[in-house]
């Protein structure tokens, strides 16, 4: 029972960072309906960023500072600079970029600061908390990790729902064309969602470095999952990213504490079959709208 | 009738220009490899102190160049990487120093990024088309296991691999491949005895890598550990950084030792997992996962953020592992003193640490197997040269080599990790590799660095 | 028009077929392997560029199909002994059923549900095999020995003949490929990629269609798994990574998506790139780190600037090259007929379900030429 207990929170912590990469892959989407497929880079690169802002002000939470802003300007610039030529291209154009620049971004990361493992702070304790005596095999940092993905998820609704730039950027995302008829400057508003994804991307590197060290690949699985996330909860939901996300690190944390070795060798695996049991009833994931296919 | 079809094959000038292509890249690249291939006559392998010839593909009057494959980006790049540019320090040191009979030693080394298909191509771009003498150090087990076969068919010696798979070691179906370092059999023999002896009674945990190291780890424990002992067995995989549910098992087992055969990477996890589950078994792990310089790397900014609870060196004080070199902390030692000393000279950015003193040390058992090998080698000849044993180097433990052993070094010291620095505690240990050999105290002396920081010829 | 087609294309696989020997007897050992390498690449990328270019379904798991065409390969090599050939034939057989079952479940998927699922496929597959390493081989792989027949001698070099044999099962394929697409399949499966409703209406059995490209794609890929297994001489997990799922895709689009001559472009600069781009890097006596990762940011900028300069892959290049020197090629339309030129942020809801290369992509405007 305890075990049962502790792989779910530690589950669910882990959970939360595939969420936050998820929510940024829905922004992308529901903006440019583009697969961005350099998120993790991007967050890997921030991290990098943030490590050395750390390392010359000694402040975590400069760094932690430093790594968002990093995020915010990454988006927007790759936005402007290369996905925006290949918009209105082929589909896969813009796809193949995003590729180009996830292997960009981790060349860069490895000439310009080697590809050792680097060690990233937390902002608080790492010592676990205990229930009474019981260790619930989660930290003070876990929780706070679980904190921020939410607030920011809350956020991130609450901007959308209420702002005038959020009510935008919907309007631009439900269709761009009555959008812009109706005076929204569609361009900026999809810079702007690149921008927001960055800074949740970049909110994720920071977040996940304690549990899996800095190097440029580091974020790659952490993608991979992110992006199944994604899919689960539905690409135009931001509640089912954090959803999908949160499944995912539970179910895939209960594979690796039940089913001995190979559950550990199979992780792909289970969260593959999740993948195609969820797409089996839901094409669109979980959270996708009641939409009816025209076919 | 369709007009029209959006699939064809090339036309036929669209063939032209690609076969043009391939073409015009290959003249680009042919002309960067160096004429080597012509020496395979005239001066043999002799010993007399005739001029130097080009004895073999790879050897010129002046040159000796040597190829290897190493993970330098990818996953598998950190820590791995430090290795190559280690050797590469250590070469160059010896070609300041006089060379090889004169000869300088070219290293190449290209980055497979531990893809087996990789691997394949950069090492037949080393021989084929660059003319390698040798292929040293070629790191990884999956990845060598790719270009083994290939190694073999074209006699080229593969010197020293990079793995501490028992693989390596097959004389009759694979005679120019040599391994060099403890392998993981070996190594897990030597800890599994000690874990036996000092931990009797107590319930033992494994936590190892999902793969042949690994394996091959708990393969060694299982000679020596009786099964009874053992409580819990949890593998990890590389590509998955939660290893919570590992930890939360090897806890509810009871487990009050760890035996842990997984890279630093995940000796840190297993650590602060530890910390997080409330977990504190003593930790045993294997020479790859426990370089002290590394894994206080990876803990330091945690060490930071603990706050009382957890400072500085204690992450890692009373972690027991073992060493097939010497610490790299022991500064009186005459090795470690060599190598620090080529470190600070030729390759002063990377961190002093075990991958480092690694790649060193191999660099050095090649300059000593190229002596013997004589002044105008070919391939074979340094093939009979190791064949035929060789002194032992920096390692504490003598090495294997004989034409029917091809297995590198054959024991290792246990010690504990306090304040950053592995101490040796007890003998050296010298095991073989089957279930049922026994684990001997070395009896020999420790060997000393030369003076001049090369060996003797 | 059509009957002059065939005797084209096999002329054209001719010529090819002719060069490849020439070089492969010209050029040294290496350029060997690397000719072999390219076949490889051009047999995976051609049925990929098939699934994503002509039926609109994008596969991120090509790679996983490439493995179980691989160990197919092993493992009947290693306990049965049958000459390659047949070895080949059961390669793609097992592949061809391997790539309907992903069809079957890829069916109702589209655009980054089927991205995704494909995806993963890649990713978990591979460690299928570490985790039965009795029969798999574990991270290890199995080993996979291949020799020169006896009748060309034995000093004939065997990465020459690898060369030959990828290179000819590389360009049967492109021969069947060429000719499939210009059948009722090609035309049902374009049917069904402009508009799957129109497809429909017209007798098309949609869904069958759709895994039928699957089948095909998963077959070219496990016949590249088949050569792979014979030039790496081993087969294991660490070879089949989704690196190399994404590099299949990466060749056939920024060679030219849908597009044959596109499927060799592409694998000429996935393989070519990197090893030069290495070269270059090595030669300058720069730090081991920088050396080593400067070929990696090379070929993202390579793969960035091909799509900018050339947004109909490289093969659309050439058709506008050739084009300027009044050669006539396939039909040249580069960028013709792209619907909105705004960014596409206004997708409808119900396109949402299109697939990916669609709209404004070159299959399309040429389709429309040819369909009264």
């Amino acid at each position: 029972m305890v075990e049962f207990l502790q792989f779910t929170l530690s589950g669910i912590s882990f959970g939360m960072i595939y969420a936050a990469i998820a929510l940024s892959l829905v922004l992308i989407w529901r903006g440019t309906r583009l697969l961005n497929f350099a998120q993790g880079g991007m967050a890997m690169f921030t991290t990098y960023v943030a490590i050395e802002v750390v390392h010359h002000t000694g402040s975590y939470w400069a760094g932690f500072a430093a790594a968002l802003a990093a995020g915010v300007v990454l988006g927007a610039v790759a936005e402007l600079a290369v996905i925006r030529p290949a918009l209105g291209k082929p589909e896969l154009n813009a796809v193949i970029i995003t590729i180009g620049l996830l292997v960009l971004l981790e060349g860069l990361a490895g000439i310009l600061y080697g590809g050792q493992f680097r060690s990233f702070p937390a902002a608080f304790s790492v010592i676990g908390l205990r229930a009474g005596s019981t260790p619930l095999g989660v930290s003070r940092f876990d929780v706070f990790v679980a904190g921020a993905v939410l607030a920011t998820t809350l956020l991130l609704a609450i901007g959308f729902r209420y702002t005038s730039v959020g009510l935008r950027m919907r309007a631009a995302a439900f269709n761009a064309t009555v959008a812009r008829l109706s005076g929204i400057r569609v361009a900026r508003v999809i810079t702007l969602g690149w921008a927001l994804a960055g800074l949740l991307g970049a909110l994720a590197g920071v977040l996940v470095s304690p549990s899996t060290f800095l190097y440029p690949n580091s974020m790659d699985s952490i993608f991979v999952l992110g992006f199944t996330a994604a899919v689960i909860g539905g690409l135009d939901s931001p509640v089912g990213a954090v959803v999908g996300g949160l499944l995912l690190g539970v179910a895939l944390s209960y594979a690796a504490g039940y089913l001995g070795s190979q559950g550990s060798d199979l992780t792909t695996v289970v969260a593959l079959v999740i993948l195609v049991v969820v797409l089996m009833f839901r094409p669109d994931g979980i959270f996708s709208g009641a939409r009816v296919r025209r076919v | 009738m369709t007009r029209s079809h959006r699939l064809r094959l090339p036309a036929i000038a669209v063939v032209a220009v690609a076969a043009l292509t391939v073409a015009a890249c290959s003249s680009g690249g042919s002309s960067s490899s160096g004429p080597g291939g012509g020496g395979s006559s005239s001066a043999g392998g002799g010993s007399s102190s005739t001029a130097l010839t080009a004895s073999a593909p790879g050897i010129t009057a002046t040159t000796i160049t040597i190829g290897s494959h190493q993970p330098l980006t990818g996953p598998a790049a950190p820590g791995y990487s430090e290795i190559a540019p280690a050797s590469a320090a250590y070469f160059a040191y010896v070609n300041a120093n006089g060379g090889v009979y004169g000869r300088k030693i070219a290293y190449k080394y290209l980055d497979d990024a531990y893809n087996p298909t990789t691997t394949s191509q950069v090492v037949r771009q080393l021989v084929l088309q660059d003319n390698a003498y040798a292929i040293f150090n070629g790191l990884g087990t999956p990845t060598h296991l790719a270009v083994l076969s290939f190694l073999n068919s074209q006699k080229i010696p593969d010197v020293f691999v990079a793995s501490g798979c028992d693989c390596w070691n097959a004389p009759t179906t694979a005679p120019e491949t040599f391994g060099w370092q403890l392998d993981y059999t070996r190594e897990g023999k030597i800890l599994g005895q000690y874990v036996a002896q000092h931990f009797a009674g107590k319930k033992i945990g494994y936590f190892y890598q999902d793969d042949e190291f690994g394996m091959d780890g708990v393969k060694g424990l299982d000679y020596e550990v009786p099964k009874s002992m053992v409580v819990s067995r949890q593998s990890y995989v590389p590509t998955n950084t939660n290893v919570a549910p590992q930890v939360a098992a090897l806890r509810a087992s009871g487990a009050q030792v760890v035996v842990s055969f997984s890279i630093p990477a995940f000796t840190a996890l297993l650590k602060l997992t530890s910390l997080k589950l409330g977990f504190s078994p003593t930790l045993v792990v294997s020479n790859v996962g426990s370089d002290p310089i590394t894994l206080s790397g990876l803990l330091e900014a945690f060490a930071k953020q603990g706050g009382a609870t957890v400072n500085g060196n204690a992450l890692t004080a009373g972690i027991i592992s073992d060493g097939y070199a010497p610490s790299v902390g022991d500064a009186g030692n005459s090795w470690i003193a060599l190598f620090k000393k080529v470190h600070d000279q030729y390759d002063a950015k990377a961190p002093f640490d075990g991958n480092v003193l690694y790649g060193m040390a191999a660099g050095y058992t090649f300059v000593q197997a190229m002596l013997k090998a004589g002044r105008n080698p070919t391939r074979a000849d340094l093939v009979s040269a190791i064949n035929s044993g060789l002194p032992q180097g920096p390692a504490v433990a003598p090495y294997a080599y004989s034409a029917t052993d091809h297995d590198g070094v054959t024991g290792a010291y246990i010690g504990t990790v306090n304040n950053g620095i592995l101490t040796q505690e007890g003998k050296v240990l010298t095991t073989d590799t089957s279930p049922t050999g026994p684990i001997t105290p070395f009896s020999g002396t420790e060997s000393q660095a030369p003076a001049g920081g090369v060996p003797a010829p | 028009m059509r009957a002059q087609s065939t005797p084209r294309v096999l002329g054209a696989a001719l010529v090819v077929a002719v060069m490849v020997v020439i070089l492969s007897i010209r050029l040294n050992t290496f350029r060997d392997y690397q000719i072999a390498e390219i076949a490889i690449e051009v047999t995976a990328v051609a049925g990929l560029t098939v699934l994503t270019g002509l039926s609109g379904q994008i596969s991120l798991g090509n790679g996983a199909f490439m493995a179980i065409g691989a160990y197919t390969t092993a493992l009947i090599t290693l306990h049965l002994g049958w000459p390659f050939i047949a070895v080949l034939v059961i390669a793609a057989a097992v592949t061809a059923v391997a790539g309907a079952v992903v069809g079957l479940a890829a069916a109702r998927l589209h655009g980054p549900y089927l991205a995704g699922a494909t995806l993963l496929v890649g990713v978990a597959l591979p460690s299928v095999a570490n985790a039965y390493p009795g029969t798999f081989g574990g991270d290890q792989g199995l080993n996979v020995v291949f020799t020169t027949p006896g009748f060309l001698g034995v000093n004939f070099p065997l990465t020459r003949w690898q060369a030959w044999v990828c290179s000819a099962v590389a360009l049967v394929t492109l021969v069947l490929l060429a000719n499939l697409s210009r059948s009722r399949v090609g035309r049902n499966w374009r049917a069904v990629r402009d508009n799957e409703v129109a497809a429909a209406l017209a007798g098309v059995n949609v869904a069958r269609t759709r895994i039928l490209a699957f089948v095909v794609s998963a077959t070219c890929a496990g016949m590249a798994g088949a050569l792979l297994a014979i030039v790496t001489e081993l087969v294991a997990p660490g070879a089949f990574t989704i690196t190399l799922s994404i590099a299949l895709l990466t060749a056939a689009v920024i060679g030219g998506l849908g597009t044959l001559p596109g499927a060799l472009w592409g694998s000429l600069v996935i393989i070519l790139v990197p090893t030069y781009a290495t070269d270059v890097a090595t030669s300058h006596g720069l730090s081991s780190s920088v050396a080593s990762n400067i070929p990696v940011a090379a070929y993202g900028v390579v793969l960035i600037l091909v799509m900018l300069i050339f947004p109909q892959g490289i093969q659309g290049g050439v058709r506008w090259a050739l084009g300027l020197f009044g050669i006539p090629s396939a039909p040249a339309r580069p960028a013709a007929s792209v619907p909105d030129v705004t960014p596409r942020a206004g997708a409808a809801p119900a396109s949402q379900h299109t697939v990916p290369a669609r709209k404004g992509s070159p299959p399309e405007s040429q389709e429309k030429e040819g369909t009264p």
